[in-house]
């Protein structure tokens, strides 16, 4: 009833192509953005921003990278903390090489290493397919971080491969403040997901899917196939790369190469399964599952009487939940938490009537 | 096989001693026949005849061992997939083959890949030629649908519509590329005698409306009959048979391997 | 020269320890069509709980029972709450299902019996035998004569039972095989919990090797190339992959180490496979399928 679509109606391509084709979603991502450039800053504390939200936008982004090269293109990959640390350090070194390179166009530098990276290890999907492309990919997260982790150059010749956040200006304005870098992370996290939905939706997105869906077909359509995977590789590994150096600095301040190992790619698997294969939104609503679960389930664990749980056991519990998720998504709802929101807004567009 | 077309005909196609084997096993052995252009053509044969093999040696997907295949005057000895959709060869597989996870309108949309000009990067940043020419890729899209009656299904997932619908849909991709040679493998397979009628309508008018030339595989005899200006009959690898339907249904040899009795 | 060739042995005999994950994760890839990420999490599993019962002071063979017994038991839950519920679904859909499973399955075990590292002793020397000049570890032989009669066992149950018959008929043709009334759920169960016994055996070798530890459960990773170059369907396949990676990468460890700095054994069976791939996409012993239109 208040969310009614009649009167609503498309008389040009244009605005049948809109994200957001009616008037009340319009306003609610308006009013989303509001609130989250202004009214989160002034709500916020340190906690929330340092130790939920920051991790929770730079998850989504990393999410999407993955989501572009699995979900869409549908290139099976268990390398993307790799590509995640490429980015980290090829924005470090930028930062440190270059001197006076602005914050921004390091970090884009960074993610542009990180997609030459993913190109290179995605050379492979010309010619092999499905599992067997898991080997290019694990490949790369062993590679990546053995090699940043034994050449000093990368990390400035420090103890054990550990790089620290350079400055955080942008403009003159320092951003180092916990509400700084929030507003650091939302910014490029927006734009970046701004441009990939775009993506999906262009002639590319398109041209992915056909790939995912029957790649001979998409041949004979006329499709390049080893330029349309090049270029899920690519872009995939600037969105992971830009991630990687936001995780790195906005995040966690100091990192070193084994931060970025084969748990955190599960990690982001996880999100998007979650999340929804193929579903930009569910990016957003896994990453979200991704950090609020474990803070849930120990504020969960903590209510039970003391000495029922022992603290060691917390960890191989969530390890558990998160297994069973999983399996509980995957059988259930294979397409994630996205799919659950599309739901609820199918029956919000036709309430009160059921049908 | 007497070839007994009209002296002077402008031939798009031409197959010369097509030859495809696969770790020894022959499929197609020496297959010679050429397609004029504007015509409707039928390939028939019994299963396992090498019908599907050709038709994938057409458009790349198969490359040949042995012969030629020339195509709109220019000759090709291996052809990929791409190469051949480049070229204006579009086709329809016999187990559809469409974007199960993608609307009706986004599988129109990838026929059209090769009609774009404007860059990723200009799409993903909406600038440039982008803007327009989506409204242009989306009005030819929107004549397809609207041609072959499948408006009420522009959004809906192909892989929730029923069988008959999703032949329909596959041919409005194939279409969708404007080719100059429509490759149909099974159109009508498991339709019922309605659908089938309608089939046939659509790829008739294809053919006169657009000047499509098609090349079809079909085991409904009367549909064929009916429809094509010129079948080729294949058993076992072999052509035994080539020439309009009247000439092809009074062969002895043809009869014999594949329609069994006199009608 | 003998350097090299107790090089080479030291690591086709590690290599034994890698085919032994592998034959595991065949004997699931062909019968159910899993690629089975929690081939590892398995052997880990089998191994922490034979050790536990056997700290506990159970016997020898009644802990091997035991451990064999929550082999079957995971093979049941796994047929109920993950295979059936998942059956028709995309190949992509039941790796990640066991990419979960792996998760429950470490987790559980960690739970269960804590994440020490326990030492385990199967009371063979692990001193060296002069063979040919050359010294070679007695506990390798073992293990390499365990497989072997590991794989005799098991190409014995494949090829001289009815259970191996119907095994093969489902490999071969799942809807078929459901035709002529084989029990799929049935085979699915089976064939999990002999994956399982592989993986105790190969947990036992390893865990009597490097102590058993979570870091067993990692073996899957160096399973994945073996595979590759093996082919995902053959177990003499398994063996020959399993043998050149462990043998490959002992050789590059010790003569490219030096050069490019150590650790490289991470990620250069990986290279390895990548290399086999691109030369022979399927494997040494497996059939490039023809893609049908």
């Amino acid at each position: 009833m208040f969310y009614q679509e009649s009167g609503q109606f498309s008389t040009r391509y244009a605005q049948d192509r809109r994200v957001f084709r009616l008037r009340q979603d319009r306003y609610g991502l308006v009013a989303l953005l509001l609130v989250a450039f202004v009214g989160v800053p002034y709500l916020g504390n340190d906690y929330w921003f340092s130790a939920i939200l920051i991790p929770f936008l730079v998850l989504s982004l990393a999410g999407l990278g993955l989501n572009l090269l699995t979900g869409y293109a549908g290139q099976l990959s268990l390398g993307s903390a790799a590509f995640m640390a490429v980015g980290a350090f090829a924005t470090y070194n930028v930062e440190l090489r270059v001197p006076g390179s602005p914050l921004l166009l390091s970090m884009a530098l960074g993610g542009g290493v990180a997609a030459l990276v993913a190109v290179l290890f995605g050379l492979p999907s010309l010619r092999i397919k499905g599992f067997y492309l898991l080997v290019s990919t694990l490949a790369a997260q062993f590679f990546v971080t053995w090699a940043l982790t034994r050449f000093s150059w990368f990390s400035n010749n420090s103890a054990s491969g550990v790089i620290s956040a350079p400055r955080l200006e942008i403009l003159g304005v320092d951003l180092n403040s916990p509400v700084g870098r929030y507003l650091l992370t939302l910014s490029v996290v927006v734009a970046l997901f701004w441009l990939g939905k775009n993506l999906v939706r262009s002639e590319l997105g398109r041209n992915w899917m056909a790939v995912r869906d029957m790649d001979t077909a998409a041949a004979v359509m006329g499709i390049a196939l080893f330029k349309t995977k090049l270029l899920a590789f690519a872009i995939s590994g600037f969105f992971l790369g830009v991630a990687g150096a936001l995780w790195a600095f906005t995040y966690l301040g100091t990192v070193e190469p084994h931060g970025f190992d084969l748990n955190r790619s599960f990690q982001i698997l996880f999100i998007i399964i979650i999340g929804g294969l193929g579903s930009i939104l569910g990016n957003f609503l896994g990453a979200a599952f991704i950090v609020l679960f474990p803070v849930l389930l120990s504020n969960l664990l903590a209510l039970l009487p003391t000495g029922l749980i022992e603290t060691g056991q917390i960890e191989n519990l969530q390890k558990m939940a998160f297994g069973a998720l999983i399996i509980v998504f995957l059988v259930k709802e294979p397409e994630g938490l996205a799919r659950l929101w599309q739901k609820f807004r199918e029956r919000a567009r036709l309430w009160p009537l059921r049908y | 096989m007497a070839h007994t077309q009209a002296t002077k005909v402008e031939h798009l196609l031409v197959l010369e001693n097509i030859g495809l084997s696969f770790k020894g096993v022959k499929a197609v052995t020496d297959i010679s026949f050429a397609v004029a252009a504007g015509e409707i053509c039928a390939l028939i044969g019994p299963n396992g005849a090498g019908k599907s093999s050709l038709l994938n040696v057409i458009n790349g997907v198969y490359q040949a061992q042995q012969g030629r295949i020339r195509f709109a005057g220019e000759e090709h000895r291996r052809m990929r997939p791409h190469d051949a959709a480049v070229r204006g060869i579009a086709r329809t597989f016999q187990n559809i083959a469409l974007f199960k996870g993608m609307s009706v309108l986004d599988n129109v949309l990838t026929g059209r890949t090769l009609k774009r000009r404007s860059s990723w990067i200009e799409q993903a940043l909406r600038i440039g030629r982008a803007a327009g020419e989506d409204d242009r890729q989306r009005e030819a899209a929107e004549r397809i649908i609207d041609f072959l009656h499948i408006q009420p299904w522009r959004d809906t997932l192909v892989g929730k519509l029923p069988y008959g619908l999703q032949k329909r849909v596959e041919l409005a991709r194939a279409l969708a590329a404007e080719p100059r040679l429509l490759l149909l493998d099974e159109p009508m397979a498991g339709m019922n005698a309605e659908e089938k009628l309608q089939m046939s309508r659509f790829i008739v008018d294809i053919n006169r409306e657009l000047g499509t030339t098609v090349v079809l595989i079909e085991h409904d005899i009367g549909v064929v009959m009916g429809i094509c200006d010129h079948v080729v009959v294949l058993d076992y690898g072999r052509k035994i048979g080539d020439g309009p339907p009247d000439e092809v249904r009074q062969n002895p040899e043809v009869i014999a391997a594949y329609l069994g009795t006199r009608h | 020269m003998e350097f090299f060739l107790e090089v080479l042995l030291g690591g086709l005999l590690a290599g034994v320890m890698y085919a032994l994950v592998a034959i595991g994760f065949v004997l699931i890839y062909k019968a159910s069509g899993v690629f089975n990420f929690a081939q590892g999490a398995m052997v880990l599993f089998s191994a922490l709980t034979f050790v536990s019962l056997l700290e506990r002071g159970v016997p020898f063979w009644l802990a091997f029972v035991l451990s064999l017994a929550a082999m079957v038991l995971l093979a049941v839950a796994v047929e109920r709450v993950v295979l059936r519920p998942l059956v028709n679904r995309p190949p992509i859909t039941l790796f990640m299902a066991t990419l979960g499973l792996s998760y429950v399955i470490e987790g559980f075990a960690q739970a269960l019996w804590g994440a020490q590292v326990h030492g385990l002793e199967l009371g063979i020397s692990d001193e060296p035998l002069e063979l040919g000049g050359m010294l070679l570890s007695q506990f390798d032989i073992f293990a390499a004569v365990t497989a072997a009669l590991l794989v005799l066992a098991l190409s014995l149950l494949f090829n001289k039972t009815r259970i191996g018959l119907s095994l093969r008929a489902v490999a071969d043709d799942p809807l078929a095989a459901l035709a002529v009334g084989i029990r799929l759920q049935r085979v699915w169960v089976l064939v999990w919990a002999v994956a399982g016994f592989v993986g105790l055996v190969a947990g036992l070798l390893w865990g009597a090797r490097l102590g058993v530890q979570f870091s067993l459960s990692l073996v899957v990773l160096k399973a994945l190339p073996v595979l590759i170059i093996g082919g995902f369907t053959s177990i003499s396949g398994a063996i020959v992959g399993g043998l050149i990676i462990g043998a490959s990468e002992k050789l590059a460890e010790v003569y490219l180490g030096p050069i490019i700095g150590g650790g490289i054994e991470n990620w250069f069976p990986y290279v390895l496979a990548l290399l086999f791939l691109l030369v022979r996409p399927a494997g040494i012993f497996g059939e490039r399928a023809i893609e049908r239109v």
